[in-house]
């Protein structure tokens, strides 16, 4: 079950000249994409989800390696942890909103631990009424959470060899964060496919227990952004991009994800940015693509 | 807390499982198509600027609709993420700095002053 005895290492790492931390801090600014921030550029060349121009899909070294076993679970739960603890500050501002509009404790946590998905059981709740609009609601909160879909597709090239079990089983724990937290352990080459659901168990503990906390605590506690919780997201998504940044190649998928879901956010509905935005980049990228 | 606190209405109930269906539904869709199907390189290489072009679709727009404190918070994480590569340093970093600079930004000077 556990091949991954050097988390971490690649024999790639062998056969390349060493580089300096500062090496790598000095050329952020990308002319070589090996000179951006210093752990992605490592791996990059091997585990990158697009093989490069030319090279055979089959003999992907690291994707191959991929395990499922105690030490990605754990490792997953334990990375999570002071995320975790920030979504639990979440999850009780969520509580105290549900108790408000009429939900019981039992379906506050319902709701949390079936749903688990934060943005969209904020937006129900706003909209729960007397008469519940239940068409608009599960609508609702089926195009916030449309975004997952492509998520989950951007972990295909390391899940591709797990089983379907494993596979969905795991996605049902995936929210923003662990999925970030899940990026970059995959991207650093650790090749441990339980990351995903260790980190998602670690959330799914805090953002239930924080659920039931909060709604019974009812209006004990005041709002997250007095202790900047309601900022432990985006901080999560800048150290990511800071680790996803590759160099050149990065800037044209990025400026147009960036520019479409700036546009998008302010003519569309709800969390729709997020998709188009990740659509028309990778759309760009397939249009760019020469082989 | 009032004893209705494990109360479990059923049309309640029905819209949270109704709910939590499309989300998974969401959640499974996207890997279970690309699992469908085998992919060539071109759609692959669509493919692999997905995390990048979520993560900065996601971070636009929200730090967009933050203000001067949020937008140094996110340099701050950027800085520290770029010097020490410790995720847990620059959440850490962000967090405390996002609480100052928006204590600044409303005029009531630092907490720690």
């Amino acid at each position: 079950m556990d091949l991954d005895s050097e988390p971490g290492e690649s024999s790639d790492d062998l056969e390349r000249p060493s580089r300096t931390d500062e090496d790598a801090r000095d050329g952020g600014e990308g002319l070589d994409p090996a000179t951006a921030v210093d752990s992605g550029a490592e791996l990059e060349r091997e585990v990158g989800p697009g093989p490069g121009p030319g090279s055979d899909p089959d003999p992907d070294p690291d994707p191959a390696h991929i395990t499922f076993g105690r030490d990605g679970l754990r490792a997953g739960f334990l990375n999570c942890l002071p995320v975790a603890l920030g979504v639990g500050g979440y999850g009780i501002a969520f509580g105290v909103l549900a108790s408000q509009v009429g939900l019981s404790v039992a379906e506050a946590a319902l709701m949390s631990g079936t749903v688990l998905a934060g943005a969209s059981q904020i937006v129900a709740v706003e909209l729960w009424a007397d008469p519940l609009p239940a068409a608009t609601i599960v609508f609702t909160v089926f195009a916030i959470n449309l975004r997952y879909s492509l998520m989950g597709a951007a972990l295909q090239p390391w899940f591709e060899r797990l089983s379907p079990a494993k596979v969905y089983g795991s996605l049902y724990f995936m929210a923003d964060e662990n999925w970030a937290l899940t990026m970059r352990d995959l991207r650093a080459g650790n090749a441990r496919g339980a990351f995903l659901l260790g980190s998602g168990i670690a959330i799914w503990l805090f953002w239930v227990g924080a659920t039931i906390l909060g709604a019974v605590a009812g209006e004990l506690v005041g709002d997250p952004t007095r202790y900047g919780f309601d900022f432990i997201l985006a901080a999560v998504f800048v150290a990511l991009a800071a680790e996803l940044w590759e160099g050149r190649s990065t800037l044209v998928p990025w400026v147009v994800a960036l520019g479409t879901a700036v546009v998008a956010a302010e003519f569309l509905p709800g969390r729709w940015y997020i998709l188009l935005g990740g659509l028309v980049a990778a759309a760009v990228e397939v249009i760019r693509y020469d082989d | 807390m009032t004893d209705g606190a494990l109360s479990l209405d059923p049309s309640v109930v029905a819209v949270i499982l109704a709910m939590a269906a499309v989300t998974v539904l969401t959640k499974v869709g996207g890997i279970w198509l690309v699992r469908q199907v085998e992919l060539g390189d071109r759609l692959e290489a669509g493919l692999s600027v997905l995390p990048g072009a979520i993560v900065i679709a996601l971070l636009g727009p929200e730090l967009a609709a933050g203000g001067p404190p949020e937008w140094a918070a996110a340099a701050v994480v950027l800085g520290v993420m770029w010097r020490t590569e410790n995720i847990l340093f620059a959440l850490c970093a962000g967090v405390l700095s996002v609480v100052a600079f928006r204590a600044l930004a409303a005029g009531t000077g630092l907490p720690i002053a």
